[in-house]
C-alpha cells in the first residue's frame, strides 16, 4: 500500500445521492478500499456497468472511471459486449437486488452459465428502494411493503445459491455489518477470473426498515449481526431453523474456462480452419 | 500459378447479403436471438464473423442482444443485431438508450406479419411506425428500406456508415420477401466502397455528449473516464435531471442532428416525379410491383411518376413534395393498414389526393396487376 486510504482519490467531486444510513455507502467504500489494498492508485483498469436503482449510483457517475449506466436490468448485457470486445479491462457490475435478480435475472443466470469474466456486486436491500419501498424478489416472507400492506406472501430468492448452481467461479455473501469480510471477498473476487458474485445484504432504513419496525440504520445492522449464520454452520441446520436467518460466507470458489477464453479460442480455430481450406 | 480472379458476383439470399455487407462495413460484434425471418443473418455471421476476427453471440433474449450490442459499441466495435417485429418490440427501450447515449449501432428488422405472433413466416410491412416511434420520448430515427438483395448489401453498409457518422442507432427496415429471396449481387471492389468510422476524441477533449452537433466518441478502457447514462446528462456525460434547460438542449440536439439532415439523408429511386398525372410512393418488397405497373400505364398514355423510398425515416419530404406538385393523385401501396399513407397525406395532402392501396394477410404481395388497376381507376375518377 503506497499511501493512506482515502475514497476521495477515486471519486468525482459530486454530492452523493444516498439517504442517511444507507448501506450502499459501506459497499462503495469497502470496494474502493479493496481496490486500494490491491495497489490500484486509480480506476483506469476497470470499466463499471450498472442498471437502475439506488445501488446503480455507486459507480456512476461518482467513480472517476469509465462507467456505463444502462437501463433497469440490463447492466450485464452491456458488460457482456464490453468484456468480449475489451478482454483486457476488468468489468465490474454494481446493482441492486431488483436490478440483478428481478428484472435482470435471466442475464445473471446466463452470464454465470457462460462464465463471463465479470465481477457482479449485488447490494441486496430486500426492497425496491428508489421507487419508494415496493416488494422485491428478495423481500423476506410476511414483510410489510408499500405493495404488500398485509405482508409479503412470497418467499425470497437466494441469489448466492442460484449463482453457484448457474456456474459462477466465486460466490460470497456478507452483510454491511461485516465490512471487513465484505472487503476481503471483493479483493479475492478481483484477483480471479470468470464470473464472480458478491452479495452484500444491506440496510435500507428509508424504504424497508421503517415499515419493518426498525427505528434507524443502526437497528438494522444489529438485526444483521444477530441473524447471520456462517455457511459451514448453516449446512448442519434444518430449513426450518434457518427461517429468517442470513447465511453468510464463501459459497464457492472454483476454476472453469471462461467465456473470453472459449470465444477467442473458437475464433482462432475458425481462422485456422479457413486458412487450411 | 495463375491467381484466382476475385469473385464479385454472387447469388445470395437477402439475409446473406446483409451479413456479408456487415463484415465489409467493419462490423466485429453481432448479438442476436433466433427469430423468423431474420435467423439466417445470425447463422451466417456465426460462420463468417469469427474468420474476420469478430464475435457473433447468441444471447438469452432480444433485451440482452441489443444490450450487448450497445456495450460492444462503447468498447469500440461496430456492432449489429438482427430481429423481426416481436424482437424489435423488445429492443425498443434500449434503442432509446442508444439514441440518448449516442451509441452507434445497426438494428436489422426483417418485418413479418404482426401484430403479436401474427403470421410468423409471412411477409408484412407493419413496422414502419414502430421504426419511427417505437421507443418512448422524443426520438428521431434513421431507417432504410431495401427492395432487392443488392440493396440489402448496399443499405447495410450505408446503415453502418450513418450510425458512425451521426452516432446514433440506425434501423435497416427489411422485410421477409427481400430477406429470403435470392438474386444476383454485384460487389464493387472493396477499395471503392466508402466506409465511415466514428470520430474519436483528441487528447484533452472531454465533451463527449455535446457542444457540437455530433461529439467525438471515446472507447471505454482507454482512460477517458467517460460516464455514459440514459438519464438526462450534460455535455460531459454527468447526469443532470433538475435543470429543464439541460434536457431541452440535449434532446433538441439529438433530434435536430438527424432532422436537420433529412434532405441529405433522403435517398430514393425516382421516375418522372416532376411531370406526371399519377404518382406512387412505395418502399421495400411492395415497390417491386411499380415497374411493370408503370410500364403498362404508360403504354396506354397515362404518365406515372414514382418515388421508391430507400430512406423511410427521416421522411423524405422534399422528394414527396416535388411529386405532389405535379401529380393530381398519389397512390401509396403498402402491406399494412395505411402506415406510410398518413405520412404522405401529411406532407402532400394539401396539393394531391392521396390514395391508399393496402394488403395484409398470408404474406401476399401487391401485384403489378392490382397496382395497374388502381392507377386506371384513379385516372377515370
Amino acid at each position: 500500500m503506497s499511501e493512506q486510504f482515502s475514497v476521495k482519490k477515486y471519486l468525482r467531486d459530486l454530492p452523493l445521492p444516498f439517504c442517511p444510513g444507507c448501506g450502499a455507502m459501506t459497499v462503495m467504500s469497502e470496494f474502493l478500499r479493496a481496490v486500494h489494498e490491491l495497489g490500484h492508485d486509480d480506476l483506469s483498469k476497470f470499466v463499471f456497468c450498472s442498471g437502475i436503482g439506488c445501488s446503480a449510483w455507486i459507480p456512476s457517475p461518482y467513480f472517476m472511471a469509465d462507467s456505463v449506466h444502462t437501463l433497469h436490468g440490463r447492466s450485464i448485457p452491456a458488460a457482456t459486449g464490453i468484456k468480449l470486445m475489451r478482454p483486457d479491462v476488468d468489468v465490474v457490475v454494481f446493482g441492486g437486488d431488483g436490478d440483478i435478480v428481478g428484472i435482470g435475472l435471466s442475464h445473471f443466470i446466463h452470464a454465470a452459465r457462460r462464465n463471463l469474466d465479470i465481477f457482479v456486486i449485488m447490494v441486496n436491500n430486500m426492497i425496491y428502494g428508489m421507487t419508494g419501498g415496493q416488494v422485491a424478489p428478495t423481500t423476506p416472507f410476511k414483510s410489510i411493503t408499500t405493495t404488500t400492506p398485509y405482508g409479503s406472501f412470497e418467499h425470497p430468492l437466494d441469489a448466492a445459491r442460484l449463482a453457484v448452481t448457474a456456474g459462477a467461479c466465486y460466490v460470497a455473501r456478507w452483510t454491511t455489518a461485516q465490512p471487513n469480510e465484505l472487503k476481503e471477498s471483493m479483493k479475492k473476487a478481483l484477483g480471479i477470473r470468470g464470473f464472480r458474485f458478491v452479495e452484500a445484504v444491506s440496510q435500507c432504513p428509508t424504504a424497508f426498515g421503517r415499515r419493518a419496525g426498525f427505528k434507524n440504520a443502526g437497528e438494522m445492522l444489529k438485526w444483521f449481526k444477530e441473524n447471520v449464520i456462517p455457511i459451514h454452520q448453516a449446512e448442519k441446520m434444518t430449513e426450518e431453523a434457518l427461517g429468517g436467518k442470513i447465511v453468510v460466507g464463501e459459497f464457492i470458489q472454483r476454476q472453469r474456462p471462461t467465456l473470453v477464453e472459449n470465444i477467442y479460442k473458437a475464433i482462432e480455430e475458425a481462422q485456422e480452419g479457413n486458412e487450411k481450406s | 500459378m495463375k491467381k484466382k480472379p476475385e469473385r464479385n458476383t454472387h447469388f445470395w439470399q437477402g439475409n446473406e447479403a446483409c451479413a456479408e455487407a456487415a463484415i465489409v462495413a467493419g462490423c466485429r460484434f453481432f448479438a442476436g436471438y433466433p427469430i423468423t425471418p431474420a435467423s439466417e443473418i445470425a447463422e451466417y455471421l456465426g460462420k463468417k464473423l469469427p474468420i474476420a476476427g469478430g464475435i457473433a453471440m447468441q444471447m438469452e433474449d432480444e433485451l440482452a442482444s441489443i444490450g450487448a450490442v450497445v456495450g460492444a459499441s462503447w468498447a469500440g466495435a461496430k456492432s449489429m443485431t438482427a430481429t423481426s417485429g416481436p424482437g424489435f418490440s423488445l429492443m425498443q427501450e434500449t434503442i432509446g438508450y442508444a439514441f440518448m447515449t449516442e451509441t452507434p449501432c445497426v438494428i436489422v428488422d426483417v418485418q413479418r406479419l404482426g401484430p403479436s405472433t401474427g403470421q410468423a413466416t409471412k411477409c408484412g410491412q407493419g413496422d414502419v411506425m414502430q421504426a419511427r416511434w417505437g421507443t418512448h420520448g422524443d426520438y428521431s430515427a434513421i431507417a432504410l428500406s431495401p427492395n432487392s438483395v443488392q440493396e440489402m448489401f448496399e443499405l447495410t453498409i450505408k446503415a453502418f456508415n450513418l450510425a458512425e457518422k451521426y452516432r446514433t442507432p440506425v434501423i435497416l427496415l427489411a422485410d421477409e420477401e427481400i430477406a429470403h429471396m435470392r438474386e444476383q449481387v454485384t460487389i464493387p471492389s472493396l477499395e471503392s466502397i466508402e466506409i465511415v468510422n466514428r470520430r474519436k476524441p483528441k487528447l484533452g477533449e472531454t465533451a463527449f455528449f455535446g457542444l457540437e452537433e455530433v461529439p467525438p466518441m471515446p472507447t471505454v478502457g482507454e482512460g477517458y473516464n467517460v460516464a455514459v447514462t440514459g438519464s438526462t446528462h450534460n455535455e460531459y456525460g454527468i447526469r443532470f435531471t433538475a435543470d429543464p434547460n439541460v434536457h431541452k438542449r440535449l434532446v433538441e440536439r439529438l433530434n435536430s442532428k438527424i432532422q436537420d439532415h433529412a434532405d441529405e439523408l433522403a435517398e430514393a429511386e425516382t421516375h418522372s416525379i416532376d411531370d406526371c398525372q399519377i404518382g406512387i410512393i412505395s418502399f421495400g418488397c411492395t415497390s417491386r410491383a411499380i415497374y411493370e405497373a408503370v410500364e403498362k400505364a404508360e403504354a396506354i398514355g397515362v404518365t406515372v411518376g414514382y418515388a421508391r423510398l430507400k430512406t423511410i425515416w427521416p421522411f423524405p419530404e422534399k422528394i414527396v413534395k416535388k411529386l405532389a406538385k405535379t401529380a393530381e393523385k398519389i397512390i401509396v401501396p403498402e402491406m399494412n393498414l395505411k402506415q406510410l399513407y398518413y405520412e404522405v397525406q401529411r406532407v402532400a395532402g394539401g396539393s394531391s389526393e392521396i390514395i391508399a392501396l393496402n394488403k395484409i394477410g398470408g404474406g401476399e404481395l401487391i401485384t403489378p396487376e392490382e397496382l395497374t388497376a388502381k392507377i386506371m381507376e384513379s385516372v377515370k375518377d
